[in-house]
């Protein structure tokens, strides 16, 4: 077995924004009833968190869980301990209709940091983006110019995105693109 | 002539001097000039010829309206056309060429058509290019065409970056002049979120032109104070060179930034579109001064009045020496005034009204000002510019009463609101008597989703046109809004405003009042379309009473400028043509946007390599590394052939072939759609997805299933593993991935919604190779880790398992008729485990393989493939696949629907294979002709090819195809039409071309 290697590889860049993918992490998909008891449970206990309200994101560094829809979640852990985490929730919730499937190598993750990250943000998501509306602890999943993603704000300059693998390169262009010198808009 | 004036000009920096071209001349100007004061300046009034009659045409507006000075702005990849010198800030290096015209501005060979416009009235060329119909094509079309069109297009790539941003505020503002200011900063007090937008660099629109006080202050000083409170106010944005360009449903609003226009080596993009939703749009828009119709109202020199005012105090330019001023209204005695005060000649205000107007009049006169009331412009003379004006009384014909030597006309017919923004979403308009204009409504606004408006106009838009009204009416604007978006306004009290008072204007839309014809088609209504008075009354004749067929046929604000000077003058001319008063006319449509926007704006960062997303797998580098010929499947890119070293196409695809059925060959599978469906319904849910049974299936193997829609036509195909009891993974097709995802999941959210069914796409999660050929299990064997062997894992199972040290999934299914597994790794191991593939069979002679390949392969052993033998018409009967059809089961999506007398019709035509006689290769799509022809007088079909292909195993060409009762007429022979009028036989055969018993995919 060799290492694994993430969509972009780490890829970084400077503009009005930091732009930087940030590796491999461990990602869990969990379909089920996200109001039972045992479901929060076992989510809990993999990511080491709370179980986030609707729209909301509760993460900590590599651990987190983020609020999908009315019947996912998706559960973030360190990407060596997915399976572990994944073989955790499936013995928990042996009984209960659900789905937990590791989804770790379907996705990538960047991270848009800097004083203008909330604009270089609204260049590409219909998305309110302004401080008062969108905070730290909220996620949002919308597009990116022509593709899913989905955010939250690690801090009130710091987005991580989430969004599909095989779109990693299109998304680290447009983000390029959106962050390119001279392109402050002033408006946050 | 024009000329700069040694004081004036507010917006110009007179200590500095910046050079631009014009034409290829070098001219200088100064910071804060336009284009178009800078031409002015330098004694440049003729700027562009017309578009039909190609007639001298001098700057007439300042501001978005102008129809005349339009430019080719820029050279090389810069290059832009079209562009208005009126809005396009002057900068060092500008180069400017005029437009519509050859050889040269001056003299122009087209100029002659003004001489024949006797011949070229409204409605030319529907009259004059419908006969002898074969002309068109060949003579009339190719000839317009080369006429059409005012500046050039483009030869170069753009080389600036465009732009899109989101914003969301409760009110938005749009105008910065004085109403609109006044009333953000009302809208602001309240707390609530205000975005204000102003089409050009600077705040206050045209009030410090015109003059007055705010609360004793003067207006300008007022402007500074209002925009520096509001700058400081957290809840509030400003924006200048940002026109609100568009307002759609839901408070939703384009904003037009122009960022580097005017700063042309700045880094950055050129321009930003702001797609905006307010809770509440206030237009404070202003309002656009109307020309007067009179004969030669067109020469270079004649200008709106209060554009001669904005050029004389903004930049200190003025028109001419001598003018005269025609007008209907008080306010061109400001513009009398103004000049005066520069020390220019305004040798005489004709004031169509009998008894003359007031305060200002009378100002005007005690400057020694000579007013002739009740008198009109007969004719201006000249041609390239102007050289004399003919006065006669304005109730007349237009007889002569005396001639006067002038360089420069202003007109002034009165003010129009700009009531595009309120209008472009459904904003009513009602026609004011007294001012003789239209403006908004205030009962029927834009209504939103809750039926309540979300526009309010204020101002000069709205109606109101003196200063202490404007500041009365934004202010109410403002608070209005802030309150129609949730918040509470306060309660302070308007600014009072002073200005002169104005006498009645009186409406004059022809000058003189019954000018005979020879003036009237010499007045010109559109300048830049050449739509004159005549024109409108003669489509009146010809029976075009709508507005909207009248502006079609004489093209009467259909230019770019569409209209914003001719379209109330051309309707009051149509209404009084018919008989009607102006309201039962009616105005034409307003649209988005309120002047052109960028291609680049509306495109924004999608361009070059972000136009579009392209998916990649993880071996995307790897193929590009090594030659690979790409073909777009769905937004992914997949390799067509791997080229090498001066290889054709066709002969990779030919090596691929053989070498995957002699030896060993990998493909990139990953884009196959992978999609997991879980729960204890979960069978039951596949049993209704695909035609055959899937809850039969045994965890550890595999079935090919069909998908189809409920209208029984077959969407979809792939094979579905059994991962344990509640658990399978279906594959889809590359582009159906997506699609069938989002079937399975509104089909378990809308019908079966009770069912415990939950699906996950885990397409991108897994990396998937095809290792195919006789060696395929030898260099698994190799890499080592599981038992691969033919007894442990049979053709159609599949287990978990090692090989190489990659945790993987080996899935026995072939679509290339060879032995073959499809394994499945984590997507980021997908580059290793294909190298490492790579490495261990290169003594097995293995080889990557394309999309062609595969298609070819798959096409020798007659398997379908979805979008080739399906086209959204056929169902799976009519291919063969009568046994992947349950008859057990008492229902699956599309089964009822299977059952229509047209689905059961023996005459559909139905799957062969089609052997050509002489071993070439079909043309694709080819129909087989029968005998006959049809009521269209085509040749009658009886089927038609689906896939066809060299086969590089037989040979030959093979293909498969379509016909009427095809499999009962095995030998027979068809003739398929070619595009190029010959025809191929080809025999009805078997599809399955290789190995028809399968025993090479069964070793």
């Amino acid at each position: 077995m060799s290492d694994p290697i993430s969509a972009m590889n780490m890829a970084r860049f400077d503009g009005i924004a930091r732009i930087e993918e940030t590796g491999l992490h461990g990602m869990i998909t969990l379909r089920g009833d996200l109001a039972s008891k045992p479901l929060k449970a076992a989510a809990t206990a993999v990511a080491g968190v709370a179980f986030p309200g609707a729209n909301e994101a509760n993460c900590e560094d590599d651990t987190g869980i983020c609020w999908m829809s009315p019947d996912e979640a998706l559960v973030m852990c360190p990407y060596d301990t997915v399976k572990a985490g994944v073989a955790q929730m499936q013995k928990a919730l042996a009984r209960q209709h659900v789905l937990v499937v590791n989804v770790s190598d379907a996705r990538a993750v960047f991270q848009v940091s800097g004083p203008s990250a909330r604009e270089v943000m609204a260049k590409l998501c219909p998305v309110d983006l302004s401080p008062e509306a969108f905070k730290p602890g909220m996620f949002r999943r919308t597009r990116m110019a022509q593709v899913a993603a989905a955010f939250w704000m690690v801090d009130d300059q710091t987005f991580r995105i989430v969004c599909f693998r095989s779109v990693a390169d299109y998304v680290f262009s447009l983000l390029r693109v959106a962050a390119q010198p001279g392109s402050e808009v002033g408006c946050f | 002539m024009s000329h700069r004036l040694a004081d004036h000009g507010r917006l110009i920096d007179r200590s500095k001097r910046i050079g631009f071209s014009f034409n290829g001349a070098p001219l200088a100007g100064h910071p804060g000039d336009t284009l178009a004061s800078a031409l002015l300046a330098n004694a440049r009034m003729m700027v562009g010829r017309s578009f039909k009659y190609h007639r001298a045409r001098g700057v007439v507006a300042s501001g978005a309206e102008e129809p005349n000075a339009l430019m080719n702005m820029g050279q090389g990849a810069t290059f832009e056309p079209n562009q208005r010198a009126t809005t396009t800030e002057l900068f060092d290096g500008l180069t400017a060429r005029s437009q519509n015209h050859w050889p040269s501005l001056d003299f122009d060979i087209g100029a002659i058509n003004t001489h024949l416009s006797r011949f070229l009235p409204a409605g030319f060329y529907y009259k004059m290019f419908m006969y002898p119909r074969a002309f068109w094509k060949h003579v009339y079309e190719p000839f317009i065409r080369q006429s059409a069109g005012l500046g050039q297009a483009p030869r170069e790539r753009d080389c600036d970056t465009y732009e899109h941003f989101y914003a969301f505020t409760d009110v938005l503002v749009i105008g910065g002049g004085i109403a609109g200011l006044l009333a953000a900063h009302a809208a602001a007090q309240s707390g609530a979120k205000v975005l204000v937008l102003e089409q050009t660099a600077f705040w206050g629109g045209r009030s410090p032109v015109d003059g007055g006080t705010v609360d004793g202050v003067p207006v300008e000083q007022a402007i500074e104070k209002i925009v520096g409170e509001l700058e400081e106010m957290d809840n509030v944005t400003l924006r200048t060179r940002c026109m609100g360009a568009g307002v759609y449903d839901h408070g939703y609003v384009l904003g037009y930034e122009r960022l580097t226009d005017h700063l042309p080596v700045a880094e950055g993009p050129r321009h930003r579109l702001w797609r905006i939703r307010a809770a509440q749009v206030i237009t404070a828009t202003g309002a656009i001064e109307r020309p007067l119709s009179f004969a030669g109202n067109d020469v270079p020199g004649v200008m709106l009045a209060s554009a001669m005012r904005d050029y004389a105090v903004n930049y200190g330019v003025a028109a001419g020496r001598r003018i005269v001023i025609a007008t209907n209204n008080d306010d061109a005695y400001r513009t009398a005034l103004c000049l005066k005060k520069a020390g220019l000649d305004v040798v005489r205000v004709l004031d169509a009204r009998s008894i003359g107007g007031g305060a200002l009049m009378e100002e005007a006169r005690a400057e020694g000002i000579r007013i002739d009331c009740g008198r009109a412009i007969a004719k201006v003379t000249g041609g390239k510019r102007v050289r004399k004006v003919k006065i006669c009384a304005q109730d007349g014909i237009g007889g002569a009463l005396e001639d006067i030597d002038c360089d420069a006309v202003a007109m002034s017919g009165g003010w129009s609101p700009v009531v595009h923004l309120w209008s472009h979403c459904g904003g009513k308009l009602v026609w004011d008597e007294d001012q003789a204009h239209f403006r908004p409504d205030p009962e029927r606004p834009p209504t939103g989703p809750d039926g309540a408006g979300f526009v309010t106009a204020a101002g000069a838009a709205n109606g109101i046109l003196s200063l202490d009204g404007a500041l009365k009416d934004a202010t109410a604007a403002g608070r209005a809004a802030a309150k129609a978006a949730g918040f509470k306004p306060r309660r302070t009290a308007a600014p009072t405003g002073d200005s002169v008072a104005e006498a009645p204007l009186e409406p004059v839309w022809l000058m003189p009042r019954a000018a005979q014809v020879s003036l009237r088609s010499k007045s010109w209504l559109d300048f830049q379309n050449d739509v004159k008075v005549s024109d409108v009354q003669l489509a009146a004749r010809e029976g075009f009473e709508s507005v909207e067929h009248t502006k079609r046929y004489t093209t009467l604000g259909m230019a770019t400028d569409q209209g914003k000077l001719s379209n109330i003058n051309g309707l009051a001319i149509l209404s009084d043509a018919l008989g009607q008063p102006i309201p039962a006319t009616g105005t034409t449509t307003f649209r988005p946007p309120y002047t052109p926007i960028s291609m680049g704006a509306i495109a924004g960062e999608a361009r070059g390599e972000v136009f579009q997303p392209l998916r990649k797998t993880p071996m995307h580098d790897w193929h590009a590394a090594h030659g690979a010929d790409w073909e777009p499947v769905g937004h992914w890119r997949r390799p067509y052939a791997f080229l090498r070293d001066g290889e054709r196409v066709h002969d990779a695809v030919e090596r691929e072939v053989k070498n995957t059925r002699q030896a060993l060959g990998l493909l990139d599978a990953s884009t196959l759609g992978k999609l997991l469906v879980k729960g204890p319904d979960a069978g039951r849910f596949l049993d209704m997805l695909y035609t055959n049974m899937m809850s039969t299936l045994k965890p550890g193997h595999c079935r090919y299933g069909l998908m189809c829609s409920e209208n029984g036509f077959l969407i979809d195909d792939g094979v579905v593993a059994r991962i344990n009891e509640d658990t399978f993974l279906c594959h889809t097709t590359t582009g159906g991935a997506d699609r069938i995802h989002g079937m399975m999941e509104e089909w378990l959210q809308t019908e079966w919604w009770d069912w415990q069914v939950y699906v996950a796409n885990l397409t991108e999660q897994f990396a998937q190779v095809a290792v195919v050929g006789p060696n395929a299990r030898k260099v698994l064997e190799k890499l080592g880790g599981m038992d691969v062997s033919a007894k442990t894992l049979p053709f159609m199972g599949w287990a978990d398992g090692r090989i190489g040290g990659f945790d993987c999934r080996v899935y026995r299914i072939s679509f290339s008729g060879e032995l073959s597994f499809e394994i499945a790794v984590p997507a980021s191991q997908g580059l290793a485990f294909w190298t490492a593939l790579i490495a261990a069979g290169e003594e097995f002679g293995v080889m990557p393989y394309g999309t062609e390949a595969l298609h070819i392969m798959r096409a020798e052993k007659g398997f379908i493939m979805i979008g080739d033998e399906t086209d959204g018409t056929v169902i799976p009967q009519d291919l063969g696949l009568d046994w992947a059809i349950s008859r057990k089961k008492d229902d699956y999506l599309g089964k009822r629907a299977q059952q229509r007398p047209h689905m059961t019709d023996p005459g559909r035509w139905k799957l062969v294979g089609l052997e050509t006689l002489d071993g070439s290769v079909l043309p694709d799509g080819a129909y087989a002709v029968a005998p006959g022809r049809n009521a269209n007088g085509q040749r009658n079909t009886q089927g038609r090819v689906t896939s066809t292909y060299h086969s590089p195993t037989l040979g030959r060409g093979i293909a498969m195809g379509l016909a009427l009762k095809g499999p009962e007429r095995m030998g027979e022979v068809l003739e398929f039409a070619g595009t190029d009028g010959k025809t191929t036989s080809a025999r009805i055969v078997d599809p399955v071309f290789y190995d028809k018993d399968g025993e090479k995919q069964n070793v």
